[in-house]
């Protein structure tokens, strides 16, 4: 089989020994969920529901009339007992619908369309949209809006985004393995909805064992469905080095995927659009790897969105003591949390409880290179957060800075302990402002 | 309450009479258990850091030092051993001046001092290289603002000072203690490359191989050279493009003089063996801070250095020209970093 790649990237450690081999288990049902309005990548929902009002698993409680935006639905069967400002995982704070737990589960749900082959493509992109389907890799892009692309813009390849190169994580994997025939149903689904024949799977070459079982339903499944193996590199799984990798087609800077003809989603994404369309059921759940050197008992969690991250880590056994940071979402990307009353949201991939690995005093640059040498984008970080640090943001903007996908590899490999990463990020917010105002003029 | 508490104070205002500031209302939402390290992403690294490459580098120069000590005797210990303290006491006192904290710990001091201390020749006086290093570190690299800012390579400015300042002293050279005509110690005699330049006298390979032939301390030995900066090459601590433009380029174009008339110019082999190419190609051109930062750049640099040294040698009036041809292109690389700056992905460039 031939190993495909992009150019450039890091090597960092895996750390996915602790969960890779480990089953999916079913998170015991916590007796508060808070559900944030906002989980998705667009607009913020508006609330269906008040305090005292009782809800069902799977109800409708969070709405909004804009395209770019996701319906959020009731995970547990229980009582409102607050809409209010909470803490949210990605930072800040969100509107946020508290449940109380009353019971076991008392469904509402979508109709159910076992037979998906004979249903309206129309029909089927509203049920996903309904269903309140996002992207479950991180970026928590509204699926319904990927799958209406506009006219001018033909799909022709459609990739599933099996690579889970972030460190420590291994929920995709698990997916994979466990749920394969949901993965690929999924997959059929969203590839009927575009009108794409061709179909790819991209897995890392470090899960041999979801390659292998994927391979042999893609056999089976009598699509033209192919499972790609990676090499195992960071960030394999950012969507423009996904497409390069398999397609070498290369996105236009500042384009999206549909620009080169290609629809990416996530594996997780997938199995969700299939237990939407044939179970009728909206997206409440999802797994999450709850890891890290600090977690007593990593595992591979099946949880309900609004979990607080601290009832997922008491069922791990608790942290252990020496815990500095916990972040949602691997190492590289992952966002650090300042408590653990946050809830799980859509975007979460994992939980990880680690020390304090390197947080040494920044050096002054010494021109060594390793940033430009390891930036997928071709960028040249060193240069651009130090504009970004001189408030030079005009020369930022020239240098290309807003294609900067922020996978954090500059700063990983810098032996001066520079946070270029993190300028580079305050230069994008700042060179964003910059052109908005010129606009305005 | 308040009244009370500020006549315990004798009436003064202290912070008691302040208004109570409200309660947190987010407070009764949670009570953090444990303090959490809030920090941007990423929150792994690399085990890479400026020390580790900085000792490296002193490390991968042991073989030199320890191939200079060997033809040249003990003084070549001393003259190496008196410019890397030099060059550690003017870092720190310049450091003490400007209140940076002492940073003679990350070892570019200890490079500077050896690099410097293997371009002297070895009749050279202990005083004299003393005066390099400081003049280096001082000039070359602290009024620059440190590691990281300085433009030249320190140790190669220092040398260019030496030989500016003593010319003569700086040319005068000695044969190894080990050399088979060493007859009589310290005789004057004339580098490879000098002898081939000014009398048309080719030296005998192996020896400028093992390095048993007059020149600066540590440049002789072309295999201690190369033994060490294999190790830089291997761990990435150099960038390998670098030498290799560097010493192609001698050998190409060397080679087309060569060609030309056998007879005026040396053969690419003894370029590339004599002289302080080898030195100056793997660790002082290779020079991170001085280097240019974009692998296309890399190449620029090596090949522009190579074009340089040759000129230098072939038409210019020096025998040797490793120092300048490196010198001049640390001072474009500023300009190449610029003009090379690759294309970013997706970039449709007009």
């Amino acid at each position: 089989m031939k190993v495909h790649t992009f150019k450039k990237g890091i090597h960092p450690v895996e750390f996915k020994r602790y969960t890779s081999s480990k089953k999916i288990e079913v998170l015991s049902l916590p007796d508060d969920v808070y559900i944030p309005l906002q989980q998705h990548f667009g607009v913020c929902c508006d609330p269906l529901v008040k305090k005292g009002d009782e809800v069902k698993t799977g109800q409708l409680i969070g709405v909004s009339d804009a395209f770019i935006s996701s319906p959020i639905h009731a995970t547990v069967t229980g009582v409102v007992k607050a809409v209010c400002s909470f803490p949210h995982p990605a930072g800040g704070y969100v509107q946020t619908i508290h449940i109380h737990r009353t019971g076991n589960d008392e469904w509402d749900l979508l109709p159910a369309y076992e037979d998906w082959k004979s249903i309206s493509i129309k029909k089927l992109n509203s049920q996903i949209r309904d269903a309140g389907i996002v992207g479950l890799g991180g970026a928590a892009f509204p699926t319904h809006v990927k799958l209406a692309p506009p006219e001018e813009k033909p799909i022709d390849t459609f990739i599933l985004n099996g690579c889970e190169c972030e460190p420590y994580l291994t929920a995709d994997h698990r997916v994979m393995v466990e749920m394969a025939e949901k993965v690929l149903t999924g997959m059929k689904i969203l590839m009927r909805v575009l009108g794409v024949g061709k179909g790819y799977i991209g897995i890392e070459m470090n899960k041999p064992d979801a390659i292998d079982i994927m391979s042999a339903k893609a056999a089976q499944s009598g699509s033209d469905i192919q499972v790609t193996p990676l090499e195992v590199k960071y960030p394999q799984g950012a969507e423009k080095m996904l497409i390069y990798a398999i397609l070498k087609r290369k996105v236009p800077a500042g384009g999206l995927p549909m620009d080169v003809g290609v629809v990416v989603n996530n594996v997780g994404t997938a199995v969700s659009v299939t237990e939407a369309v044939t179970e009728g059921k909206p997206l409440i759940q999802r797994v999450v790897t709850v890891t890290g050197d600090r977690i007593k008992e990593p595992k591979n969690l099946l949880m309900r969105i609004g979990t607080p991250f601290q009832h997922a880590i008491d069922y791990c056994n608790g942290l252990m003591n020496g815990t500095a940071k916990v972040f949602m979402g691997g190492p590289m990307m992952g966002i650090a949390q300042h408590n653990l009353s946050v809830p799980v949201v859509k975007a979460t991939s994992g939980i990880v409880a680690s020390t304090r690995v390197r947080e040494l005093e920044s050096l002054p640059c010494i021109r060594c290179g390793n940033c430009v040498r390891s930036c997928s984008m071709y960028l040249v970080p060193t240069r651009l957060a130090r504009l970004s640090e001189l408030g030079n943001y005009s020369e930022a903007y020239e240098l290309g800075i807003l294609n900067c996908v922020e996978c954090g590899s500059c700063a990983f490999e810098c032996p001066s302990s520079i946070p270029l990463v993190q300028w580079i990020r305050v230069g994008k917010l700042r060179v964003g402002e910059m052109l908005q105002q010129q606009a305005k003029n | 309450m308040i009244e009370e508490k500020s006549n315990i104070n004798g009436g003064r205002s202290t912070e008691a009479s302040k208004p109570k500031k409200k309660p947190d209302p987010r407070k009764k939402l949670y009570q953090p258990e444990r303090v959490l390290i809030l920090a941007s992403s990423p929150h792994l690294s690399s085990t890479e850091s400026v020390y580790k490459i900085m000792w490296s580098v002193v490390g991968a120069l042991v073989p030199a030092v320890a191939a200079s000590i060997y033809f040249f005797g003990f003084s070549a210990l001393w003259m190496i051993l008196s410019c890397v303290l030099a060059a550690l006491v003017t870092e720190a006192i310049i450091n003490f001046v400007k209140k940076d904290g002492l940073k003679i710990k990350d070892g570019s001091a200890v490079i500077t001092g050896l690099l410097l201390a293997l371009t002297l020749p070895p009749s050279f006086s202990i005083s004299g290289g003393v005066l390099g290093a400081v003049f280096g570190i001082a000039i070359g690299k602290q009024i620059f603002g440190g590691l990281g800012y300085n433009i030249f390579n320190p140790a190669l400015l220092g040398r260019a000072f030496l030989q500016a300042a003593f010319p003569v002293a700086m040319t005068t050279w000695t044969y190894p203690q080990t050399a088979k005509y060493a007859t009589i110690d310290a005789v004057s005699t004339a580098t490879p490359l000098g002898m081939f330049k000014f009398e048309h006298i080719l030296t005998d390979y192996n020896d400028l191989l093992l390095g048993n032939v007059s020149g600066s301390l540590g440049e002789t030995s072309v295999i201690a050279i190369f033994l060490g900066a294999l190790y830089l090459i291997v761990k990435r601590y150099a960038d390998w493009r670098i030498p290799v433009s560097f010493i192609g380029t001698v050998f190409l174009v060397g080679g087309l003089f060569w060609q030309v008339d056998p007879v005026k110019y040396p053969d690419p082999v003894f370029h590339l063996l004599s002289g302080g190419l080898m030195l100056g190609a793997f660790f002082m051109a290779t020079d991170m801070v001085t280097s240019p930062i974009t692998p296309k750049g890399s190449w620029i640099f090596g090949v522009g250095a190579g074009i340089l040294l040759l000129m230098i040698r072939l038409y210019g009036g020096l025998s040797e020209g490793v120092m300048y041809s490196i010198l001049l292109m640390n001072a474009v690389t500023p300009l190449i970093n610029r003009y090379t700056r690759p294309k970013y992905f997706g970039e449709v460039r007009a």
